[in-house]
């Protein structure tokens, strides 16, 4: 069994870990000690060899996306963390920031000392003002402590963090849309290239880092990459933030290096909660990634192991359902979470995501036809790789992937609705609800 | 300025191979994959794509397949580089596949109103519908719809479930014309184009999103509903508005203009126009004259063309050397060279004008230095490259709406510097980010002279100096003595290419074919004996007949006719005998009771009108006239680029000023020709441009003005685009869009008149005053800016124009 390994977890117990002096009280802001005494560039190499890969869901990695920044440019660079996490499943970007807001402003003073960016950007959901509120006053203690601010600790660095709200778009987690967004434009995703590490926020080399994987900066700088490569795998090293959600027992935060397989999560998660107690399907990392089955739960959570599996790590925040869910209903309700946040910009999006609702909220309702199952199939094809952005082709991968293992339920969606097959009540949590 | 031809220097390109559809084919590097295939005949379908537009690769129609790539990518947002394999829909499974997906999303929730929609059978979706579509619709849920039309001006109205989200209009209004009241609001499917609340599409330019569009989801109040593509029958024509020199398409319908489009020329209009050349057409059908007049017992009754043709020549032989000639600035090149040589040969006179507005003597010999018979330049293609302009006396986005286009098409660019002396900071200026010099109307002289002489001119001379910088003045200098004479003095001094832009389409070209007293065509001066030889052997008569005396701009006519009359002595000749007027509206005059009364007086006046008028009801003898829908000619533009159109509607019965002069000619016996276009141009051509000395330039000098007395301003003031012109009448929708008619000033002056608290300010001159109200805004100080000829703002009826000084109170007088 592999052990959990908790790093940036590690004193979330802790009543006051939220603050500086809890977070110092367990090592913090060391890191950043020891970074202002090195070379910008010999940090972003660390980074680099440390082999850390993205956390926001895509898997690219950390130092190489760092490297594109051309240097003495003569113009402002900046960092930007992406703390927009949105993605339906997703749990883990705001807990850090929750529970451990320093070691992402520690890792954000530390990022833009290595790219040289004298300005840094919080962008976090507007829909959880408790994170805005929690990271707001770990920047304020961190300014107030010299941590931020003119001169760091007599490096002769300077740095301005500016925490921004988001105003409830999920395409603002796709990092082009997020910087028109924080630029103060409407959300859409920008043309490609110029690439956001030439011509990113306001046009300048921008560097757009997910939270989690700005919070393990810290631990890298300090331990050293030799201390982050024991952990994971030699194409996925490190640990990662796991949430578990969904029908287990203990759905939560786990921390545990990557290549864990989900059999070992469900276990620390208390096993399947409710139904025949065996897992019918999970997705790996939230909906935009194809699911898996039962069959898949000793494949290692590792980027490599999950593409070879036919879908993606994504945001490593497994969700598992039991056999009272259907798959119909299910994909149905990811369908309509991606129609109402396509932004509209491109239209195998905004008009495929409108088409494939209407077509499975018919099949929802026992409407469905037989073509219907292909002609879906036919519109995910031309959906996926012909959008302007990722959004679309999230949209796209649920119904493949869930024909493909449960092809048997949309046939019996053809004559009975889905509530008939698979009763509501059968999953509800509390027993006393479902006697009633 | 300089008259050497101009260097054209060749740019080596670097240039790449690359292989689409399987032929090989070498470019410019950096091309869009989309412009390579145009190039190439290869058609890719496409919604979003506009060659002028910024690339925003939305539409998703235009995929291709790229050798190496995995995914289909859009063609229009893809540049070459060399190797690159191209496949498009004709090769490629993969694109074609990928197009007709996307075709058939577009038209998921696209209406089938194609048969009472106005983009039916001129429709790129439509179109492209029949070429990548399925021939069934799989779609079987509900359609998004709208409920339609929403206004999003007063003019264009948008059907939003006709729209494909390509963004055309939304970026045209953001890039081109700087004006984003237009955006996309919304999300997925429910994403519509929309404006903010009471923040109407304010665009001078609005009509080309109509144009643009590449669906229905645009229309006009004016065209919406009044024909189909197909009962249109197109001309390729030249706008008759302003000096810009667009080319249009105008689109007739049994007879009618029926609608006017931007024609695309690359050189000029691009693919764009302003609202005023597309919409106001409509007194081309309003209020026409249809018969030849004449005047008997006092009152004009309906004549025979050869008994009215017969009256004024016998009229205008008795006044020979006595009579002048008065025309207004929208005639032809053509017509108002039928004017020019009407006048020398048979009216043995000198006395022609064609500035119905302010003018001065300084302007006339600026005119025949600077300006007369000059080849082409600078260009637009000279101002979008420059990397300084120094606009003096013109508003561009007024005066001349694509010279505002292109110069800000190079600001976007980052390419140019743009300043201007003027009295007020207007949007337009903003928008080319350019710099303002506040300067007081009536000191541009000044102003010019310190870009030289004081210390802080040393910018703008510094942007002066350099290759290819621009001087543009407007024609309202010629109200302010040493203005155009310190511009043509700053030209020579900086090396600055000098161009005149004056407001309306035919100046120009009534200038270079001898409309003015003291040219003959081609910017030849009639004081020149080699000149008038050249002239009169163009001509087939002898150099004797060319009048040498000098002759009189508009207002000497006009004294001519009141001294004659006020010194009432029957003994003398008057000097002027009969008067020849030709589209000319009274109210453009700057003295328009002087006007009025001199046609009252004159003992004889030709009318040539396509209107009734206020001359045509003074008039002895009315012709009716051509409009320029109706007739061949040409426009010389700002650039002095000849724009030549054909007759939109060919049937019509009217005739055109040079050939009504012929028969006139004919009568009397002139050896005139007939005055058909076709000989027209062709001598006018011959004759252009000249080879004879030009005059030098005026040295008028100047003097700082005085500052207005305590209570009054001094009076900055141009037409806006959109206000009273009598070729805008007819149409609400258009004249809705116009901008607000009030007062601006600064602040401070403002509080120093006592009116900062007032809504609204009363300008006042001797002869009466308007109510308007104020606004503040960026004003030199002690000026106040209010619109000429807006309606309540028609300034020249109360004796003010640009450089008066006006009494200013605060409400209503």
């Amino acid at each position: 069994m592999t052990p959990l390994t908790p790093v940036i977890t590690a004193h979330w117990d802790e009543p006051d870990y939220f603050t500086l002096e809890g977070y110092r009280r367990f090592g913090g802001y060391r890191a950043l000690a020891k970074a202002l005494t090195m070379e910008p560039d010999a940090i972003i190499g660390t980074v680099k060899d440390s082999g850390l890969r993205g956390r926001g869901g895509a898997g690219f990695p950390t130092g190489l996306k760092w490297s594109f920044v051309p240097q003495n440019d003569g113009k402002p660079h900046y960092l930007v963390v992406n703390a927009d996490e949105s993605e339906p499943g997703a749990c883990k970007d705001v807990p850090i920031m929750m529970a451990n807001p320093h070691a992402l402003v520690e890792g954000v003073i530390i990022s833009s000392y290595a790219i040289r960016a004298q300005h840094a950007f919080i962008y976090i959901r507007g829909e959880v003002p408790q994170a805005i509120r929690r990271v707001a006053a770990a920047v304020r203690e961190a300014e107030q402590a010299g941590l931020i601010g003119d001169n760091i600790q007599g490096s002769g660095f300077n740095l301005r963090v500016t925490v921004h709200s988001g105003a409830g778009a999920y395409i603002c987690g796709e990092e082009t849309a997020l910087l028109d967004s924080l630029e103060g434009r409407r959300g859409q995703p920008r043309l490609k290239p110029p690439f956001p590490a030439t011509h990113g926020l306001y046009a300048v080399p921008t560097v757009v880092n997910n939270v989690e994987t700005i919070a393990n900066i810290p631990w890298i700088v300090n331990n050293g990459v030799e201390w982050f490569r024991q952990f994971g795998t030699e194409k996925s090293p490190g640990f990662k933030v796991f949430a578990v959600s969904g029908h287990v027992n203990r759905p939560g935060i786990y921390e545990a290096p990557l290549g864990i397989t989900m059999r070992e999560l469900l276990d620390y998660a208390g096993g399947v909660r409710g139904g025949d107690g065996t897992v019918k399907f999970w997705i790996p990392g939230g909906s935009s990634v194809p699911m898996l089955t039962a069959d898949h739960l000793d494949t290692p959570l590792t980027y490599e192991a999950m593409a070879e599996a036919g879908t993606m790590l994504g945001t490593g925040t497994p969700m598992v359902f039991n056999n009272t869910i259907s798959v119909v209903k299910a994909v149905t309700r990811w369908l309509e979470f991606y129609k109402h946040e396509s932004c509209g910009k491109c239209t195998p999006c905004r008009e495929g995501t409108y088409w494939i609702t209407g077509v499975l909220e018919r099949f929802e309702h026992g409407a469905g036809t037989d073509p219907d199952m292909k002609l879906l199939e036919e519109v995910c094809g031309q959906i996926a790789g012909r959008s302007f952005c990722a959004l679309g082709d999230a949209a796209a991968t649920p119904y493949p992937a869930a024909l493909k293992y449960f092809r048997d339920e949309f046939v019996l969606a053809t004559h009975t609705p889905v509530d008939e097959t698979f009763p509501p009540v059968a999953g509800y949590v509390f027993s006393e609800v479902a006697a009633r | 300025m300089t008259l050497a031809p101009q260097q054209t220097s060749v740019q080596p390109v670097d240039s790449v191979t690359v292989t689409v559809d399987g032929i090989d084919v070498r470019v410019p590097k950096g091309m869009l994959v989309i412009r390579v295939a145009e190039l190439m005949g290869i058609e890719i379908p496409r919604f979003c794509d506009h060659p002028l537009l910024d690339p925003v690769a939305a539409c998703r129609m235009c995929l291709i397949e790229i050798e190496g790539q995995g995914k289909p990518q859009p063609a229009c947002a893809v540049t070459v580089s060399d190797g690159m394999v191209i496949k498009t829909q004709r090769t490629s499974e993969m694109a074609e596949h990928a197009q007709e997906g996307v075709m058939e999303f577009l038209l998921l929730n696209h209406p089938l109103d194609c048969p009472i929609c106005d983009k039916g059978g001129e429709c790129p979706l439509q179109n492209q519908a029949m070429t990548a579509g399925r021939p069934e619709a799989r779609f079987e849920e509900n359609r998004r719809t709208f409920p339609k039309p929403i206004n999003v001006s007063a003019q264009i109205l948008l059907d939003r479930e006709r729209c494909v989200s390509c963004a055309r209009c939304t970026r045209f209004a953001e890039q081109i014309a700087g004006d984003p009241m237009l955006e996309l609001l919304e999300r997925g499917a429910q994403q519509q184009v929309g404006i903010g609340p009471d923040a109407p599409f304010d665009s001078y330019y609005s009509g080309n999103t109509i144009q643009i569009c590449p669906v229905g989801a645009l229309t006009s109040s004016l065209y919406r509903f009044r024909s189909r593509p197909f009962d249109l029958v197109s001309t390729p024509t030249t706008c008759e508005h302003c000096a810009s020199g667009c080319a249009l398409r105008t689109d007739v319908r049994r007879g009618v203009v029926t609608r006017r489009l931007a024609w695309d020329d690359p050189e000029v209009n691009e693919e764009w126009n302003c609202d005023k050349g597309r919409f106001a057409f409509l007194y081309n059908a309003d209020g026409r004259l249809e018969t030849p007049l004449v005047r008997e017992d006092g009152e004009l009754r309906v004549a025979s063309w050869p008994e009215a043709v017969d009256i004024a020549a016998r009229g205008l032989a008795a006044a020979r050397g006595r009579a002048g000639v008065m025309l207004g600035g929208r005639l032809t090149r053509e017509d108002a060279y039928a004017y020019a040589k009407f006048a020398r040969l048979a009216l043995d006179t000198n006395d022609i004008d064609f500035r119905n507005r302010l003018s001065s003597d300084e302007e006339a010999q600026f005119l025949a230095s600077s300006v007369a018979g000059r080849p082409l330049g600078p260009t637009y293609a000279d101002l979008e490259s420059a990397p300084f302009v120094l606009l003096v006396g013109l508003e561009t986005e007024d005066e001349s709406p694509i010279i505002f286009l292109r110069l800000r098409k190079a600001s976007r660019e980052g390419r140019i510097r743009v300043q201007s002396i003027s009295a007020v900071r207007t949007r337009a200026l903003d928008k080319m980010q350019a710099t303002w010099w506040p300067c007081q109307p009536g000191n541009e002289a000044w102003a010019l002279r310190q870009i030289i002489d004081g210390p802080q001119g040393a910018d703008a001379l510094a942007g002066l100096r350099q290759p290819g910088a621009v001087i543009l003045v407007g024609e309202r200098l010629a109200a302010v003595p040493g203005a155009l004479s310190a511009a043509a003095a700053l030209a020579s001094a900086t090396g600055a290419q000098l161009a005149w832009v004056p407001r309306r389409a035919g100046e120009r070209g009534a200038l270079d074919a001898g409309a003015l007293p003291a040219l003959l065509p081609g910017g030849r001066q009639v004081a020149d004996a080699t000149a008038r030889a050249q002239v009169a052997a163009a001509w087939g008569v002898d150099s004797s007949v060319i009048p040498t005396a000098p002759g009189r701009a508009a207002a000497a006519m006009i004294d001519a006719v009141l001294g004659d009359r006020k010194r009432g002595d029957a003994d003398e000749e008057p000097s002027v005998k009969a008067l020849v007027v030709a589209g000319l509206d009274v109210e453009d005059y700057p003295d328009a009771d002087d006007l009025r009364r001199a046609l009252d007086a004159v003992p004889f006046l030709v009318a040539v009108s396509s209107h009734h008028n206020e001359v045509t009801e003074r008039a002895d003898v009315v012709f009716p006239a051509a409009v320029v829908a109706e007739k061949a000619g040409s426009f010389t533009d700002w650039e002095g680029r000849v724009r030549p159109f054909g007759p939109a509607i060919r049937e019509a019965s009217s005739v055109a000023d040079g050939r009504i002069l012929g028969m006139i000619a004919d009568v009397m016996d002139v050896p005139f020709g007939s005055g058909d276009f076709a000989s027209l141009r062709a001598e006018l051509d011959a004759l252009t441009p000249s080879t004879t000395d030009r005059s030098a330039a005026p040295t008028v000098s100047s003097s700082t003005i005085q500052a207005p007395g305590s209570g009054y301003a001094l009076l900055s003031t141009w037409r806006l685009l959109l206000d009273r012109g009598r070729l805008q009448e007819g149409e609400p929708h258009l004249a809705a869009t116009a901008r607000p008619t009030e007062a601006v000033m600064s602040r401070a002056t403002a509080e120093s008149l006592g009116v900062a608290n007032s809504a609204t300010v009363t300008l006042s001159t001797d002869s009466g005053a308007v109510t308007l109200p104020l606004s503040i805004g960026d004003v030199a100080d002690g000026s106040v800016w209010a619109p000429l000829n807006s309606e309540g703002s028609a300034l020249l009826g109360i004796g003010a124009t640009y450089g008066s000084v006006v009494r200013v109170t605060g409400g209503a007088a």
